[in-house]
Parts: structure tokens; sequence; C-alpha cells
């Protein structure tokens, strides 16, 4: 009951330490983890961002050079120069010799109605009419044009790139296909980390650049460029199994083409897995160490309260016990009094008969012999009461103890000669086992004899015959300690709580007064001491008697 | 001829006739009163070589003022006090008032013959007669 009393308590500090103490921890842990988080999401958005506006300005900037190229070769060369195949032939070889980064596959020169005048190059176009052409009207509206990437006669990705020039009143067009390959690799330039993807797709997502990952040049990507919005960057996210793609993507210049920067959370989060774990770490540690040390105060906090518990209940029986004598005490001497007196009448009535019986008249009684024999069996069973009476008022003397100088192994010397005889006939040896250090003391010398007369002589009794009593000393700490220790059958377990009870006893009626014990009890109680024991049944009993080593006062 | 002079003084009658009949059957002479006052009149008439006194006497004097005022006229008078109860207190008062000794009651007839033969040798020591008073002289043949 007490028990488990003691373990609920014991769980339930347990439980509000360890909910009080780790609750915080972990909110704060995942507060920071999270903020940390963010951040670390926003730096890499920002790094993305800034990416894709970076690469999509060096995109740009190539095709810009290019425009300006073939604007410049129109400008200076003029129409009619370039509508001679010749001139443009030897134009086109200049400068392919001279650059080959140009990487042009062909040239063309397109007049106002969409005629193509000149062609140099591996098809056949030459008088192709572009007019219904939709490029053909843009470049005519808007003075350049940058076509979708398709794949060349030698399967590779071109692109085409036209200019309008101006010849007098007429426009005409100055058009040059374009390898891709160099514009790719530019491209791949923005491909960073182990994850890292950069691509172009058009307005319809289709691929203008072979991605890293995941599709081909020219194949449909999963890209919506409606996703994002013109003259800005756009990032988006998309989870997949835990990991975050982070796409930041910018509109080129000729707002067809979309530079897409593709960064995978994953890739660029060692550092963020590494900070988490070292957080969940340190935290792990902590909690462990917090259910430690909650476990172990809280252990030693019960373990304190359940030992305080039992010295109070210890100290509750002794109080219990010390009420009970006195309360006893007091009415036993109430009733030894009241009886006493007739009981006096009653012996000396007996003995008045018994000297009456010497007469002799009564000599010639027949019935002499059971008068004196009734006469004395009233005489001794007077002398029994008496016994008991003198036992329970003395029991119940409030007598201060008379303090001596007392020399604890003498009072035994001296108590065990005396029942030393007792002992021998009956077959039971007294050893005795004194330490050396045992001080004399300040205490009563005729109570304390009074308490070893009564410890041994109930351990003969209790023996019967043949048998062995240890009678040890010792003392520490201030206390001297008798232990009376004898091979008898043992007190039974449910008699254990009541011998230190006035009248209770296991001897057979006559035998003992049962007071022996109480008044050892009452005695060694007023002498400061306490007087315990120990028993098991079948093996003996112990009594274990314990005085404060009090020195005598120096005379 | 009795040898000594002995006065009983209780309140419980019966004891205190019993013990003088008892007393005067082993050839001393013996009286018994049942209170305080009656002893002191009586110690006015006459002197006593012992007088056996209960302390304990409710009602009229009690045991230690009756001692005070026998120890006052007859201060040769030798007083064994009887109490019915073990108050040490009281016997010592009584004894430093000059009371040879105590007995705690019921006591052995046996010890009271001690008791008094001590008194009766201490008195005649006082009175520097030689007395032969010994125990064995107060026995009768049915005493232990």
């Amino acid at each position: 009951m007490k028990k488990q009393m003691y373990n609920s308590l014991r769980l339930k500090i347990i439980g509000l330490t360890l909910v009080v103490s780790i609750t915080p921890l972990v909110l704060l842990g995942m507060a920071i983890y999270y903020r940390f988080a963010r951040a670390h999401e926003a730096r890499i958005e920002d790094q993305v961002r800034h990416l894709a506006e970076s690469q999509s300005y060096a995109v740009d900037f190539f095709l810009r050079e290019r425009i300006s190229l073939l604007a410049m070769l129109a400008d200076t060369h003029g129409f009619e120069k370039l509508s001679q195949p010749a001139a443009l032939s030897e134009l086109f070889e200049t400068m392919n010799r001279r650059s080959e980064m140009l990487g042009l596959i062909d040239l063309g020169v397109i007049d106002c109605n969409g005629q193509h005048t000149a062609y140099v190059g591996p098809y056949d176009l030459k008088g192709r009419d572009y007019s219904n052409e939709p490029w053909f009207a843009e470049v005519m509206a808007k003075g350049k044009y940058i076509s979708d990437v398709y794949m060349g006669f030698r399967r590779f990705p071109h692109f085409i790139i036209a200019v309008r020039a101006r010849n007098g009143p007429q426009h005409w067009i100055l058009r040059a296909t374009t390898d891709s390959d160099v514009f790719n690799r530019l491209v791949k330039t923005a491909q960073s980390g182990r994850l890292g993807d950069a691509f172009i797709v058009n307005t319809e997502g289709i691929y203008q650049t072979a991605p890293r990952f995941q599709g081909k040049i020219l194949g449909q990507s999963h890209i919506d460029p409606k996703n994002f919005s013109h003259g800005s960057t756009f990032v988006e996210r998309r989870s997949k199994r835990g990991a975050t793609d982070y796409f930041a993507g910018d509109w080129l210049n000729n707002d067809k083409w979309l530079m897409v920067i593709r960064q995978e959370l994953r890739g660029q989060t060692d550092g963020l897995a590494k900070t988490r774990n070292t957080e969940i770490m340190i935290i792990s540690l902590g909690i462990l160490a917090i259910i430690m040390t909650t476990i172990f105060i809280a252990h030693s906090v019960v373990t304190h309260l359940e030992e305080t518990a039992r010295e109070m209940d210890k100290l509750n029986a002794q109080l219990i016990q010390s009420d009970k004598l006195a309360a006893l005490g007091k009415m036993a001497a109430g009733i030894a009094h009241e009886i006493n007196n007739p009981l006096a009448v009653i012996g000396e009535k007996a003995g008045w008969m018994k000297d009456l019986l010497l007469e002799e008249e009564f000599q010639n009684s027949p019935h002499l012999e059971e008068y004196a024999t009734s006469l004395l069996k009233i005489e001794s069973h007077v002398e029994r009461a008496r016994k008991i009476t003198h036992n329970m008022l003395g029991f119940a003397r409030r007598m201060e103890p008379h303090l001596d100088d007392v020399d604890i192994h003498q009072i035994l010397d001296q108590t065990i000669e005396l029942l030393d005889n007792h002992a021998r006939i009956n077959g039971i040896k007294i050893r005795k086992h004194y330490h050396s250090g045992v001080q004399i003391i300040a205490s009563d010398q005729s109570q304390m004899q009074q308490v070893f007369l009564n410890l041994i002589s109930n351990a003969i009794d209790a023996i019967e015959s043949n048998g062995l009593i240890d009678v040890t000393t010792q003392q520490k700490n201030g206390t001297i300690v008798i232990r009376i220790q004898d091979d008898g059958p043992g007190i039974p377990k449910d008699q254990q709580h009541r011998i230190f009870d006035p009248f209770f006893s296991t001897k057979a009626t006559g035998r003992g007064t049962g007071l022996g014990l109480s008044i050892s009890y009452s005695i060694v109680e007023k002498l400061g001491g306490t007087i315990t024991f120990e028993s098991e049944p079948g093996k003996g009993t112990t009594f274990i008697v314990s005085l404060p080593a009090v020195a005598p006062e120096k005379k | 001829m009795p040898l000594f002079n002995v006065m009983v003084i209780d309140d419980e009658i019966d004891f205190m006739e019993t013990i003088v009949n008892r007393l005067q059957k082993r050839n001393l002479k013996a009286v018994g009163v049942g209170s305080g006052e009656e002893a002191l009149k009586l110690i006015d008439q006459e002197s006593f070589d012992v007088i056996l006194l209960d302390i304990k006497m409710p009602g009229g004097m009690d045991g230690i003022e009756t001692l005070r005022e026998i120890k006052r006229r007859q201060p040769l008078a030798e007083v064994i006090l009887l109490t019915g109860h073990a108050s040490v207190e009281t016997s010592i008062e009584g004894m430093k008032l000059g009371a040879f000794d105590y007995l705690l009651k019921p006591m052995k007839f046996e010890e009271v013959l001690i008791k008094m033969a001590a008194a009766f040798e201490k008195k005649a020591l006082h009175e520097g007669k030689i007395c032969g008073a010994k125990i064995q002289e107060l026995r009768r043949p049915g005493d232990r």
C-alpha cells in the first residue's frame, strides 16, 4: 500500500519534471531548427535567383553580341553587295574562318518582300518566299529575331538569328543559322553542385538547351513557363521524398526563352543536415542527462522520504509504547495498592490461623494436616500475588534514576554470576564477548542490573535446556550496545509486537508476571537508551540494549 | 513476662488486630490502634519499644504526621513504617524523620519479626542495655 504510494509519487515527480524540462528544450530545438532552415532556404532561394538573373544576362549578352554582329555586317556591306552569292559566300567563309566560336551554319539575305535573294549554306533555300512566315513579319516589325532551337541537317541543334537592315527606303533581312552548341556550353556553366541544373525553355516549355537531368534538347520539360512572370525571377519549389527543388526562372530579353536554374535542396543542404544532426544529438544528450538526473533525484528524494516516514513510524511506535506503559503503569499502581491491603489481611489472617493451629486443641484434630496444607497454600498464593503487585508497583514507580559511575562489564559479570548456576544446571553456557573500549558511564547501577537480569533470565527460560547465550558489548559513535543473543526457539512473528506490553508473557501461568520486559523497556528509556530485538523463529532471539555513553561527571 | 512493648497503628483494623494477635502469641506485649490520634493518646500513657505504623491512613492524621508526633514525644521508640504502595519518596521522608525501616504490604510476617528484632537491638544499644533479643527467640515452630 505504502510502497504503491511511494512508487506513484516517484512516477509523478519523474513525469512532471521530464515534461516541464524536456518540452521547452524540444520546442526550443524545433524553433531554432525551423528558423535556421528558413534562413537556409532563403539563402538558397537568393542564390538560385541570383544565378538565374546573372545567367540570363550572360545569355542575353551572347545573343545581343551575335545580333549586333549581323546588324553591323548588314550595315557595312549593304544589301547590294550581300545579294551577290559570291560576296555572301566570301563573307560567310571569312567569318567562319576568323571565329569558330560563332558556329554559323548558313547565311542568307532576304529582301523586303520575303524573297531569299542570296543564301550560303547546306540547304537550297535560295528563292524561298518567307513573306507569309510569322518570323518575317516579326523581324520587319521589331528589327531582330531569334528563333527557337531546332535540329539542323547535321542533327545538331540550331537556331536562327535575323536582323533587319535598311537599303534606302527598303528594308531587308540578314539571316544566319547558328549551331547552338556554343550557346549550350554557355548555359551549362551555371550548372552548380552535384544536382544543380541550368537550361533554357521556350514559352511552350520545350528544352532549348540540353538539361543535365531528365530530358534532352527539344524534349518537353516539366516546366510550366506560365508560372514564371515576365520581367522578374520566380522561385518554384517542388517537394518529392523530402527533397526540395528550387527553380528560378528569368526571361531573356526576347521574352521567348526562359533561363531556368534548378537546385535541389538535398544536394545543397549538407550543412543544414549536419546542423540538424548536431542539434538532435545535443538535445538527445540533454534529454538523456535530464532523464537520468530526474530519475536519480526522484529516487533519492522518495527514498529519503520513505526513510523519514519509516523513522517516524518507529518513533511513533516507541511513543505509543511509552504512553501505553505510562497509562498502564498508573493503573497498575492504583490496582496494586488497592489489592495490597486486602492481600495483607489475607496473609496475616492465614498466618494467625497457622499460629493457632499450634495450640493443643487443634493438634488433636483429625484434619490438622489438611488445615496446615491449606494455610500454606493460602500463604504461597498470597506470596504470588504479592510478587505481582510489587512488580507492578516497581514498574509504575516514578523514580528518577540515580546516576552512578557504571561499569557495564562489571554489572554484566555480576548478573551472569547470579544466573550462572541456574544456567549451568540447565546445560546452558553463557559466553562473554566484551569490547575493551567500553567506557564507564553515568547510569543507574541497580536498574541496569535489573534490565540485564530480566534479559538474561528470559534467554535462559527461552532456551530451557542445552544452549548458548552470547553477551556482546560494543561502543561506537557515543553509544554502548549490549547484545544478548540466545539460540532458543525465537519469538513467534504474531507475538513480536506485544512482547514489551505489560502482563504479556509466553511463560506458563505463575512462572512469569509479564512485567520483566516492560519494566526493562521503561528503565532503558528513562536512562536515555533504547531496547530492541531481532528474532527469527527457530534460530533464536537477540535483544539489543543501546545506552548513551555519557561520561560521569568529574568529582 | 513480655520482653518488649509494641504498638501497631493501622486503619485496616483486620490487619492491625491480626498482627497484634500474632505478636502477642510470640510473647510480646502488643497493642493496636486504628488511627494516629488514638496512638498519640497511648504514647502519652506508656512507653513503647517498637511501633509499626501504616503510612497511608486516609481520614485522620496520616502516617508521616503521626510519626513526627511520636518521635517528638518518644524519641527512643523505634518506628517501622508499613506501606501499601511503593512510594519510595514517602518512605525516605519517613526515614529522615527517624523511622527505623519500612516494609511493603503485604509483607511476610517473618520480615516483620526480623526488622523488629533489629529495632529492639538498636534500641537496647541506645539505652545502654545489652539485649539478647534474637530473632530465634521470637520464632515459633510454624515460622519459616
